[in-house]
Parts: structure tokens; C-alpha cells; sequence
């Protein structure tokens, strides 16, 4: 484990729950890593598999999309869309070799402050223990 | 058991004759078939309404100049056929067609499907340097000796579903020792019986999966197990997929001969994934170098994403990459693990719903918990 390794991780959430829990995160004071960028989309299942593909060729470490609860969405389906999407990318990933661990996919609620920092925090410190996206640094993609 | 029908002509001559009859006795409105043009220097699909125009039809030659589902798709994309239209079609083609009318780009109304089971098809570039009109009599003797044809598409020779489970017309090849002079035809379905009904020729009953079916299931499967180990691409991670696709030279030929990719415009080819000049300054910040042009890899695991689900395999974008890069054996691979992962068998049948349009709660539930 590299010390001085600061990951890049995109934390995709939608703008209901995903972006209320980091709301009140907030309102609580609660620290979350400055190393995870936040990224809001009106849903997660809004959210293409290309987008999160390019997140990963475009530099990032790590990518977490979070949405409602299942049952909460408000476009009723939207983050079983999203859901089966990250388990084709992972499958997908999965079977060319490569580390399908490094997208998460989580449901915060709106009132999930704590849980939003928790899931920064677990992932940041997951993505610091495996280390750097080995695709970022190649200069022949 | 289905109805046999047995026509004392050789395959090619049988087929034909099929094809004539459903023509001249006003059963189909029309035949889509290959035929030769220019005196055999091109070969291509062609929609053929009079009975004469069938003299150059060559609807058995193994060779494949398009995706004929793609084809088929664009002739029903605004409205289903008014008039039946007979279609040699090989299986692949089929079951491309089937998951494109899944997703609402063509309609399987009045088309009724000839296939046969396929022995493959040889590369497009044999048609290019003169050599595929000198392989067809060792392409037939193959085929009655249930051989794997060893300079077939390479999707071809580990190919295991060439059985067309959707055709109401089945010519057999696969295994027939006297496929000169004998011309066996299943009539699978109630449609095919209705339409071959009047035909010169003996009525039968035969199972269609005979033992040479399955020597050659058998052999097939073992190529594409020996193909898959070759391409070897799930052990090397990264280097594979710069070792493979570092070579692409960005044309999008395959994405263009894809069945399965219909977009008419392609996300990689569309306004928001034009390169900006300030995306390669924060890029060269980071690697120092860049290659040009820049998302090769993010272009084809992209185009995995999109169609590794309903990849049908047949084989068009290995053909016609200009640099030789084996995309459809990484493409099958890969859509085979994606294709397990959500039990679903594309091609197969038109009423299962492709995955990605039905979503539920109770599915994949282990990953929302991570």
C-alpha cells in the first residue's frame, strides 16, 4: 500500500436520495474524503455504462453510484436500471481480466448522512489498499 | 419428428427449385437471396420478384457479404411486409434479425424464414482474391463428411448454434452424404408446410438433430474452446486488451457491419464524444504521451457494454477489420459471460424479452449491498 497514493473516485449520485444524504452529511458536519468528487445526475438510471467507462479511462480510481433505496426511486425503476447496467459493466470488466471492484454501487436515503460519509470512507480507503487505476497512466488507449 | 421433404436434385439445384416454385406459383411475393452480379465477381443479397431473376441466385454459397438481418430489419423498420417474402437466411442472421425486432426495429410479420444448418462461411477477402470460387468443392466434401472447415470466419468454425431454431424451412447439409443428388428439406413449422405444400417431391417424417448434428456440436465446441484459450484475453488484463485493440485504427467498420448495433447515429460517432482540445492538454498532463486518435479502448469495451448482451456471434467485424484485430471471439467471450449472467440467449426466442427492458427488485440484489 502506497502512502502517498491519493485516489481520484467519482461518487455518482442521483439528485434525490443520493444528493439528500450528502445534504445531510452536511448539516450534521460530518467530513467526507476531498479526494471523492461528487457528481450529480437527476437519476442514476439516467446514467449511461459509457459514462462510467470513460470515468475510468478519464483517470478515475474508483466509481460509486448511489441511489434510492429499492422501492424509493422516484421514477419508480430508475436504480434497478442502473443496477442491472453496473452488473453488465462488472461482468463485462470481470471477464477481460479486469478489477470489477473498483465500481460500487450503493443506496443512501436522503436522511443516510452517516451512511454517505461511511461509503466514502470504506471506499476510499478500499481503492487506497488496492491501489492506482492501472488504465490511467497509459499512454496507448 | 417434422415433415421431410425430398427433392431429387442436388442442394443448390433443391433449394432453388424451392425458391422458383414459391415464386411462380404466386405463394411469396418475393425472395431474398444471394446472387451473383457483374459475372461472379460480386456476390450480394438481393430482392428478386421475378422468376427469371432467380438464374443467378446462389443461395447457398458460403459466403456472407452482410448481416442479412440488418438487412431484413431495414425493410420492416416503418411498417410490416403487406405481401409474404421468402429469405434464405443462415442462422446467425436469424437470430440477429430476431433480437433486432425485439427491440422494435423490424417485424418478423410475412417473412417466411429458409435456413439450413450452416457449415459457415468463408472470409470476405476469398471473394476479393479469387480463391473462394476453388474452395466450394472441398467446402462440399467437408460438409458430407461432417468436417469442421478449417479456413471458415473463425466465428464460424466455433460457431454452436447453427441449427436454426426459427426457420420454418430447413435445408439439411450438415452430414448429408448425397447432398449432389438429394436435397433434404424440414418443413419445421405449420407456415412452412403451407407454403412448400404442392411441391414435386416425397413427404417423409426425420428427426432434424441426426448424430452427425451432434459429432459436429461436438467438434465446434472444442474449437471454440480451443479459440477462446488462444485469444487468452481474461488472463492478461490490461496488456491483452492493448495488445488486441492497440492496433485499431478507429475506421468503426465493425460497429457498421454490427447487426446489433442499429443507432443510426453512434454515441462514439456524436457530438458529446468529440475530442476537445483541453481533454488532451489534462490528459498529456497526466501520461505525457497520447495516442491518436485517443478512446480506442473506451470505444470497443463501450460497444461491449452496448451489445455484449445480444451478440449473436456471427462474425461480420472480424471480417472486415482492416488490421486483423480477432474482436469477435473477444465479443463472444465476453458476451457469453454477460449472456450467463442474466440467463438470457439472444436470437433464441422473439418472445423472451431482451434484459434491458424489464427491471425488478428481487434481481441482482448482491450488488446494492456492497
Amino acid at each position: 500500500m502506497n502512502k502517498n497514493f491519493t485516489p481520484k473516485i467519482i461518487y455518482f449520485m442521483c439528485n434525490w436520495c443520493g444528493t439528500g444524504g450528502a445534504e445531510s452529511a452536511s448539516a450534521h458536519h460530518l467530513y467526507y474524503p476531498e479526494n471523492v468528487l461528487p457528481y450529480r445526475v437527476n437519476c442514476t438510471g439516467s446514467l449511461s455504462t459509457v459514462l462510467i467507462l470513460r470515468a475510468f479511462i478519464d483517470g478515475a480510481d474508483g466509481v460509486i453510484i448511489s441511489g434510492c433505496h429499492p422501492g424509493d426511486c422516484h421514477y419508480e425503476d430508475g436504480n434497478f436500471r442502473e443496477r442491472k447496467r453496473v452488473a453488465t459493466i462488472k461482468s463485462i470488466i470481470e471477464s477481460l481480466g479486469l478489477e470489477e471492484d473498483r465500481i460500487w454501487f450503493r443506496y443512501v436515503a436522503h436522511g443516510e448522512g452517516k451512511r454517505f460519509v461511511d461509503t466514502t470512507t470504506e471506499f476510499n480507503d478500499y481503492i487506497k489498499k488496492i491501489g492506482p487505476n492501472p488504465l490511467k497512466e497509459r499512454s496507448d488507449t | 419428428m417434422s415433415k421431410l421433404l425430398k427433392i431429387n436434385k442436388g442442394v443448390d439445384e433443391g433449394t432453388k427449385a424451392l425458391l422458383e416454385y414459391l415464386l411462380e406459383k404466386d405463394k411469396v411475393e418475393g425472395v431474398i437471396t444471394l446472387k451473383t452480379i457483374n459475372a461472379n465477381q460480386g456476390i450480394c443479397y438481393s430482392l428478386i420478384t421475378k422468376p427469371e431473376e432467380l438464374k443467378d441466385a446462389v443461395p447457398l454459397i458460403p459466403y456472407m457479404p452482410n448481416n442479412e438481418g440488418k438487412l431484413l430489419s431495414r425493410l420492416t423498420l416503418r411498417e410490416p411486409l403487406a405481401d409474404p417474402i421468402a429469405v434464405v437466411a443462415r442462422p446467425c442472421e436469424l437470430r440477429a434479425f430476431i433480437e433486432l425486432v425485439k427491440r422494435n426495429q423490424g417485424s418478423l410479420k410475412n417473412y417466411l424464414f429458409i435456413s439450413h444448418t450452416c457449415p459457415g462461411v468463408y472470409p470476405l477477402e476469398t471473394n476479393v482474391n479469387g480463391s473462394l470460387e476453388k474452395k466450394i468443392s472441398q467446402y462440399w466434401n467437408k460438409t458430407k463428411n461432417t468436417e469442421l472447415i478449417q479456413d471458415t470466419r473463425p466465428a464460424c468454425k466455433s460457431c454452436i448454434h447453427f441449427i436454426p431454431d426459427n426457420a420454418d424451412i430447413i435445408v439439411s447439409l450438415i452430414g448429408e452424404a448425397d447432398l449432389d443428388n438429394n436435397c433434404n428439406i424440414f418443413l419445421s413449422t405449420n407456415k412452412g408446410e403451407e407454403f412448400a405444400a404442392g411441391i414435386e417431391g416425397e413427404i417423409g417424417e426425420k428427426e432434424l438433430e441426426s448424430k452427425e448434428i451432434n459429432l459436429m456440436q461436438n467438434k465446434r465446441e472444442e474449437e471454440r474452446k480451443k479459440l477462446f484459450e488462444e485469444t487468452n484475453i481474461e488472463t492478461k488484463g490490461i496488456e491483452g486488451l492493448i495488445e488486441y485493440f492497440g492496433k485499431c485504427i478507429g475506421c468503426h467498420g465493425c460497429s457498421n457491419v454490427c447487426p446489433i448495433c442499429y443507432c443510426n447515429l453512434c454515441f462514439f460517432d456524436s457530438q458529446p464524444n468529440e475530442t476537445q482540445p483541453s481533454w488532451s492538454e489534462s490528459d498529456l498532463d497526466r501520461k505525457g504521451a497520447l495516442r491518436l486518435p485517443s478512446g480506442t479502448i473506451f470505444y470497443h469495451l463501450g460497444r461491449l457494454a452496448h451489445i455484449s448482451i445480444s451478440c449473436i456471434g456471427c462474425g461480420m467485424c472480424t471480417d472486415v477489420c482492416p488490421v486483423n484485430i480477432p474482436i469477435s471471439t473477444i465479443f463472444s467471450k465476453v458476451g457469453e459471460s454477460v449472456q450467463k449472467a442474466f440467463d438470457y440467449s439472444p436470437g433464441m426466442d422473439v418472445e423472451e424479452p431482451v434484459p434491458f427492458g424489464i427491471y425488478k427488485e428481487e434481481e441482482f440484489t448482491e450488488i446494492g449491498e456492497q
